[in-house]
């Protein structure tokens, strides 16, 4: 079935290319010029891009379904706008073998919403020792390796893991903190924790990791160097100006690094922290307003070129313990979009294009996805949204089985009407004629 | 300001709420001091204590309190391993709710339990300590102590020595003292003092602390401190940072020495002083009664008004 979506204002990472009408016809874009279809949609004053990719969710999948499962995490990505989303594998059991990757893959394919991409374990059971089979886990379909939850202590394993992955074509992630200095922190370290009375994990745990990784991987780059590989290293959530700044140095000495952002450390702070509430509770945790304004630089120059959304549902009940034994996460593949659109873009006159690329090709980049494009012959994994509708963050309405948000009650514009994946809806929104 | 709904911190307090709620715990104190220790204020009124953490001292301060105005009191004792775990701890709470009281009096092992509870609470809630961050009745009392000694904390120096960093009682005595007018001194090994006091001067250098103060506050060392590394040896702490009598003679003449209990004798202080004529312990335990009285009171009669 052929859809014509008309008077679309067009957007990708590329730039802002004008009113068109999309044909999507065999699951690709079939024509920027229109044509004749079965289906109509008029999307005029509508905002029409490429699905989202996020590089970073939990979907509690095996093992912990009561936070999150395959469907309610692919549905909840679907209506955020993501077409895509790499799923983290410190899971019950971790995913680190080839056989699991693939049930995954397959379970996936058979449900509505974004599509399913694996990240599995660096190492055994993410114990930062023994490497797991990453010729065979890139085989098997597995996209990225990490051990996300965790972080490697062991820099002559991270060294090896890189070196290995790189052979296998795929980029090793991290979460940098050293876990001496973050030591059990559960807010950020500043006056604040003092104040609160908080045990505080600092800034410094975050780069005095990074600056370790970056050695790392200048190290793995020059073994791999020899062989014709090159080891990437995807940098997860940087929440500090200092943390950015390190990844900044690094690629301008040209070192093969990445790094994310997320959208609560791009639009919270440790302020929150003010009224004792574990929805704020995450690690890395919430910075200062200077930290959220270096990372939107580090954003838009370039030096953090993905956002990662971190979804990281737990249930209700387990954000509602006391402040350190409250699980460490936020849900957040329904709203970053929208609130990243309303908070960078409308609020800061960040480009919108600059936004899609973002949540586009930077993700992509670190998957080993070519860029998203709005043009002929591309998959059609599109996403629709409007401007101008504006609606109250309501938790009670997600698809996520995290049923909170620490963005409860914002009223944001720019939420998601319609999520195609290969030109199949996968989201399409009520208020959307 | 409005009528008080919750005692969780002073965070929004002004001098003359505080002055009122230390007239009421005079009154009380006379109560105290009756052949017949015991009013109708609060009868009909249910209190519960609600200890998730081990406390013997202040959980009977607290329902003595209530029961001396006539208050039906309950008490829940969280066994550890079930907090430990922590998924009881708001079930608890509504389970306790439905049973139609009208306080809870919480104690609680992590900063922020207190405030937590008041927002899933229709009742008042009394903090009666939440891990560091803060143990109001504590300051009151000590408040109503010093008061008895020094007519006015307008302009007087305040030391309070030792752990600062892990105590609620230093945290809300720098909120509290302050609102007085008191000039309020931390001091303590580099590892034990916080990065930021609100209300205090922060200090490592007891001597300096000490000098000319109005009044001391010796807080208790928790021996866990040294395995956590924020202190080397016990010896070092007792050599550098113990209360002794000589040091304690730097303090003003008369000055009183202050302990929120329970003591490390010979530790944070020399053995003997705490039952010298410049401590107030005693005195203490017997003004957090009245002081208790006067919170209840003002939660639950305040709230019914």
């Amino acid at each position: 079935m052929r859809l014509l979506i008309k008077n679309a204002r067009l957007v990708d990472g590329s730039g802002e290319l004008g009113t068109a009408d999309v044909l999507v016809e065999d699951g690709r874009i079939a024509s920027l010029a229109g044509g004749d279809a079965e289906q109509v949609l008029d999307a005029v004053g509508r905002w029409l891009a490429p699905a989202l990719t996020d590089p970073h969710v939990h979907l509690r999948t095996p093992g912990q379904e009561t936070k999150e499962d395959l469907a309610t995490g692919l549905a909840a990505a679907a209506r955020g706008g993501y077409g895509a989303v790499a799923a983290m594998p410190n899971t019950e059991p971790v995913v680190q073998e080839p056989e699991q990757v693939r049930a995954l893959l397959d379970e996936a394919r058979a449900l509505p919403g974004a599509r399913l991409m694996v990240a599995a374990a660096l190492t055994e059971n993410q114990e930062g020792r023994r490497l797991t089979p990453a010729l065979l886990l890139a085989k098997a379909g597995a996209a990225l390796l990490t051990d996300d939850g965790r972080s490697n202590e062991d820099a002559g394993v991270l060294a090896r893991g890189l070196i290995y992955a790189a052979a296998a074509g795929l980029a090793v992630a991290v979460h940098a903190e050293d876990a001496g200095l973050r030591g059990g922190g559960v807010m950020n370290d500043s006056p604040l924790a003092a104040e609160l009375g908080l045990a505080g994990n600092p800034p410094e745990a975050e780069a005095a990791r990074i600056a370790r990784d970056l050695e790392v991987l200048r190290y793995a780059v020059r073994k791999a160097g020899a062989l014709g590989h090159e080891p990437r290293l995807y940098l997860q959530h940087v929440s500090t100006a200092r943390g950015a700044a390190l990844v900044a140095a690094a690629q301008a000495e040209g070192l093969p690094a990445m790094g994310e952002v997320t959208p609560h450390h791009l639009t919270l702070t440790e302020e929150a922290w003010r009224g004792f509430d574990a929805r704020f509770k995450v690690a890395p945790p919430l910075r200062t307003a200077g930290d959220v304004e270096a990372l939107i630089g580090a954003l838009e120059r370039g030096e953090l070129s993905a956002i990662g959304s971190d979804h990281a549902p737990h249930t209700a009940a387990e954000k509602d313990r006391d402040l350190e034994n409250a699980p460490f996460g936020i849900p957040a593949l329904e709203v970053a979009f929208p609130l990243l659109y309303t908070e960078l873009v409308e609020r800061r006159g960040l480009a919108l294009s600059l936004l899609i690329e973002r949540m586009t090709t930077g993700p992509r980049a670190a998957l080993g996805l070519a860029p998203a494009r709005l043009e002929d012959g591309a998959p059609a994994d599109l996403m629709l949204f409007d401007p101008a509708q504006r609606r109250i963050v309501d938790p009670a309405r997600f698809v996520s089985k995290a049923r909170y948000s620490p963005w409860a009650g914002r009223e944001l514009a720019g939420w998601p009407l319609l999520t195609l994946v290969a030109g199949k809806e996968v989201w399409r929104d009520s208020a959307l004629a | 300001m409005g009528a008080l709904r919750h005692l969780l911190d002073f965070a929004g307090w002004d001098r003359a709420r505080v002055e009122s709620l230390l007239e009421t715990a005079r009154m009380m104190e006379e109560v105290l001091e009756r052949p017949m220790k015991k009013v109708p204020a609060l009868r009909g009124f249910t209190v519960a204590t609600v200890f998730f953490e081990p406390s013997t001292r202040t959980k009977i301060s607290f329902e003595l309190a209530a029961r001396r105005m006539s208050a039906d009191v309950v008490g829940f004792s969280g066994a550890g391993s079930s907090l430990a775990k922590g998924e009881s701890f708001k079930d608890t709470l509504l389970t306790l709710q439905a049973m139609a009281l009208d306080a809870y009096v919480i104690r609680a092992p992590v900063a922020g339990m207190a405030h937590q509870a008041a927002r899933w609470l229709a009742g008042a809630v009394v903090n009666a300590g939440d891990g560091r961050r803060a143990h109001p009745t504590q300051a009151l009392l000590d408040a109503y102590t010093l008061l008895e000694d020094l007519d006015s904390l307008e302009g007087k120096k305040i030391a309070i020595v030792g752990d600062v960093a892990h105590s609620r009682v230093a945290r809300s005595n720098a909120e509290l003292l302050p609102l007085l007018g008191a000039e309020v001194w931390a001091a303590g090994p580099a590892g034990l003092l916080p990065e930021r006091l609100e209300g205090a001067r922060l200090s490592t250098d007891l001597d300096e602390a000490l000098a000319d103060a109005d009044a001391v506050m010796v807080l208790r060392l928790q021996r866990e401190r040294m395995d956590e590394g924020a202190l080397p040896s016990l010896r070092e702490y007792v050599a550098q940072y113990q209360v002794t009598g000589a040091r304690l003679a730097r303090a003003k003449p008369h000055a009183p020495l202050l302990h929120p209990g329970p003591m490390n004798r010979d530790v944070e202080l020399e053995g003997t002083l705490a039952d010298g004529p410049r401590s107030r312990v005693e005195r203490q335990v017997r003004a957090g009664e009245a002081m208790r009285m006067a919170v209840l009171y003002h939660l639950l009669v305040g709230r019914a008004a």
